[in-house]
């Protein structure tokens, strides 16, 4: 498909739209709709910050009258029904729809250099249906009997069975299904859109391994977006027939529930575990993945030096998408489930460890010999590496069924996925925003509001979160609303109020963080096409870019991405679009 | 706009990165080395391995965590821009290879060195003679059965539970095995001597776990799962409840005591006092 051909037909599919609604509200400009979706998870996560606060709050001063809290003094449901929605929220509605649907859906076809998404009206009914599964999980905080308590993982049978199994479990826990299945559904369709315009409509000369290391990124994911969100859709079906229809796929004979015999049989708690985690360890590789594609492109960016190992960079991501689907039993080595396969699990999950391993390295080659530039986005991209590391070290001992047997749902799990997923993606997210906020809104953040920002959240960060792990190995248990009933937590609450006095300070923190991005909306100093002296396509036209990307002039590609300091070349960082015969070499 | 290329800049933020780096290494590897926290003297010898095990990753991940994390600190110092030129690599297939091999010998070999721990207690059977006992959990307590001198458990039927009239897990009052079956809410065992916990649960999924065993199982209604221990010391241990089951999840609580033969056999004798 020659790009003339191609140019035309876009522009034909893509004239620009008129009016408000259009414009900024359905609209089926990729751009918009990754505004639209990044917006989401920034509403998302303030929800999602005050809820972990509520709960911080709680666990240190369980007699303290809490706003939001209705009654005042929080309850034991109250508590488990925050750390539901805690999670729920965060885990889909920030770290599943920042990364993949704001920046993705905005970046990747500008990256490739193409006109917009493969499926520009499909685009927009994912973000409206992730919009309305929003509504949704927001719902559950007001129906009757409030929030469901049974955690993000929704374990059945306390998720199965209705009301009689606790507060929150009746109208919460099925509000809580709806929205998951919402997401699911327009997951997959993103997934598709994704793969469609990543596989057809890259630009002349942009082969795969052309590709920026943050497409590859968006590209795994998607891939493991559109196999594992259908088992979870699935699974929310079988759970809302569960507790609607009468039937019984997760719910076994003769269970008594209040004294009361339940009216199932034949299930399978444990089913509900395989296609839940059948489905959850991907995605928590699609909250990481493309910020590993972030990290190694702003790494490059500011080192002024290309992605130390690229190819193995990007068959590390595939080998971890890959192996991600062959290790969901190790969320189950002590549920029941054969010890066999608890072996197998373990083995296939220090694996991938491996390429994880590969990346960090390749992180530290990518630094080393470089010209680095401390700006926001580079410090928020070597921060990442740094939690990365401590966050995923800590899976070596969870992966092990014999340490396992210590460590299973004890602080320390809390520690582990909150250092990889709640702070290293994370900053993931903010390398994206502070790197991309030019592009997108054709202003500079203020850079020393924004390294202030990074030192509070990297230092908060830690404070919040190493600490966690040894509360975990001395036994404090997860999800316990509080530690009064056991002797041996006691002395572990000085710990916990530590990291509650860290969380406040670091939740606190993040104010600077949105005032630096609200006021430079309307404020900041204008942004040339490049500010970074960056090589990818994005940076060759205008802030923000025109409604078809390119104005018309679609490039073509005659190199990799990351041509930074190339000897024997005037400029050290040569664009992707520049034909050879243009590139101004040093005089001899 | 071209970004600031001031040297005073670029060195303020790498020596503070450098800084917060190493800062965070040395208080790391401190607490964890020093054990500042960490869970009491295993009691079993399986207890043990696990704790052998344990140390074992933790040494591997410090060597990883301290290079890495100190490798970090190095380079954002060394070379911060201070006016020379990136040196121009696009990787090195050697090295690669190297800590590409490392890793899998590393990681792999830590995973089966890691198999005696599990394999003892989840694959190889009981001692043919080991105590017997059922763990029953529902919301939100503990019960534990004996067999009782004739050495069977009585039939359960679910129509029969009662817990307000004494008989929380539904023995059938018609079948003669159940009646000198005990029920109690905290766990008994005699020291030097195998015991079979059977784990099951009436309700939701619940777990059982002890510190001291380093052993922890989940208890699942519609499964029965059996794991064994031999506890070496004599003493209470508390037992806790890991997997939430509700409103009550943090206040399930029980007892696990470990005491001499003639002490258990007095246990049995008084119906479980």
């Amino acid at each position: 498909m020659s790009s003339h051909a191609h140019g035309a037909h876009a522009a034909h599919a893509m004239e620009a739209p008129t009016g408000f609604i259009r414009k900024y509200i359905f609209s089926v400009d990729h751009k918009v709709i990754g505004i639209q979706y990044f917006l989401l998870a920034l509403t998302a996560v303030l929800v999602g910050i005050v809820l972990s606060v509520l709960m911080r709050l709680h666990l240190v001063w369980p007699n303290m009258h809490l706003p939001f809290v209705p009654g005042g003094l929080m309850t034991q449901e109250q508590y488990l029904s925050l750390v539901t929605m805690h999670g729920t929220i965060m885990v889909f509605f920030v770290l599943t729809t920042a990364p993949q649907g704001g920046f993705g859906n905005y970046f990747l076809p500008i990256q490739i250099g193409a006109p917009d998404m493969a499926f520009p009206r499909l685009n927009m009914l994912s973000f409206w249906v992730t919009f309305l599964a929003f509504i949704a999980i927001l719902a559950a905080f007001v129906v009757p009997g409030g929030a469901p308590i049974s955690g993000w993982t929704g374990y059945t049978p306390l998720s199965g069975l209705g009301e009689v199994t606790g507060p929150g479990e009746g109208w919460g826990q099925t509000m809580w299904i709806i929205s998951i299945s919402l997401f699911c559904l327009a997951s997959l369709l993103g997934a598709l859109n994704f793969i469609a315009t990543l596989i057809d409509m890259r630009a002349p000369g942009m082969s795969l391994f052309r590709m920026p290391l943050t497409c590859w990124g968006w590209f795994v994911t998607a891939i493991l977006g559109l196999l594992a969100f259908g088992v979870l859709l699935a699974g929310g079906i079988l759970l809302l027939l569960d507790r609607s229809a009468g039937t019984s796929f997760f719910i076994p004979a003769g269970l008594v529930v209040n004294d009361q015999i339940q009216p199932h049989s034949g299930g399978s708690p444990l089913l509900w575990q395989h296609l839940f985690w059948f489905f959850g360890h991907p995605e928590v590789y699609i909250a990481i993945l493309p910020g590993m594609g972030v990290a190694s492109h702003v790494l490059s960016t500011f080192a002024r030096k290309p992605v130390f190992g690229y190819r193995a960079m990007a068959m590390a991501m595939c080998a971890i998408g890959f192996l991600g689907f062959m290790v969901w039993g190790h969320h189950m080595f002590v549920s029941g489930m054969s010890p066999y396969s608890g072996f197998a699990f373990s083995v296939l999950t220090m694996s991938i460890g491996v390429p994880s391993a590969i990346k960090t390295f390749n992180w530290l080659g990518t630094l080393w010999g470089g010209k680095i530039q401390f700006t926001t986005p580079m410090l928020f991209a070597i921060g990442f590496v740094s939690l990365f590391v401590s966050g995923g070290l800590s899976g070596l001992f969870l992966a092990q069924p014999a340490v396992d047997n210590l460590l299973h749902a004890t602080y320390y799990v809390v520690a582990h996925f909150h250092l990889v997923m709640g702070v290293a993606a994370i900053f993931g997210i903010f390398a994206a925003t502070y790197f991309w906020f030019p592009k997108m809104f054709g202003r500079m953040m203020n850079e020393p509001l924004g390294k202030v920002h990074f030192w509070f959240t990297f230092v908060g960060a830690y404070c919040i979160f190493m600490p966690m792990h040894w509360v975990g190995i001395a036994g404090g248990i997860r999800r316990y609303a509080d530690a009064s009933a056991v002797q041996y937590l006691q002395p572990l609450q000085p710990v916990h109020q530590f990291m509650s006095i860290a969380a406040f300070v670091t939740a606190t923190a993040q104010i600077l963080f949105l005032i630096n991005f609200f006021w430079s909306l309307k404020s900041g100093p204008k942004a040339s096409k490049n500010p970074w002296n960056a090589t990818t396509l994005e940076w060759i036209t205008d802030s923000p870019p025109p409604h078809d990307n390119f104005g018309g002039h679609f490039p073509s590609v005659y190199r990799g991405p990351y041509d930074f300091s190339v000897p024997g070349v005037k400029e050290d960082f040569v664009p992707q679009n520049l034909p050879p015969q243009d590139v101004k070499r040093e005089k001899e | 706009m071209r970004i600031k290329k001031s040297e005073s800049g670029s060195a303020a933020s790498a020596a503070l990165l450098a800084l917060l780096q190493v800062t965070m290494v040395v208080v790391t590897v401190y607490i964890f080395a020093a054990k500042l926290y960490s869970p009491p003297a295993p009691i079993t010898d399986i207890g043990r391995a696990v704790d052998e095990q344990y140390s074992l990753t933790l040494w591997v991940t410090a060597v990883v965590f301290v290079l890495s994390q100190l490798g970090i600190a190095y380079a954002v110092w060394r070379f911060r821009d201070h006016g020379q030129r990136a040196h121009f690599s696009r990787g090195n297939n050697t090295m690669e290879f190297i800590w590409t091999t490392a890793t899998i010998i590393l990681f792999l070999g830590l995973g089966i060195l890691g198999r005696r721990a599990w394999a003892e207690v989840r694959f190889t059977p009981p001692a043919a003679d080991a105590v017997q006992v059922e763990v029953t959990e529902n919301q939100f307590v503990f019960n534990f059965r004996y067999p009782g001198p004739d050495g069977k458990f009585g039939r359960l039927d679910p129509k029969q539970i009662s817990a307000s009239t004494g008989n929380p897990l539904g023995i059938d009052s018609k079948d003669p095995a159940g009646k000198d079956d005990i029920v109690v809410p905290t766990l008994t065992v005699p020291v030097n001597r195998q015991v079979e916990l059977h784990v099951t649960s009436q309700d939701v999924i619940h777990n059982i776990f002890v510190r001291e065993l380093r052993l922890q199982q989940d208890a699942v209604p519609g499964l029965v799962v059996p794991i064994h221990f031999t506890a070496e010391k004599i003493g209470q241990y508390e037992i806790v409840c890991t997997q939430l089951c509700g409103l009550g999840h943090s206040r399930m609580h029980s007892y696990l005591n470990v005491v001499s033969d003639a002490d258990y056999q007095a246990f049995l004798k008084s119906g479980g006092q």
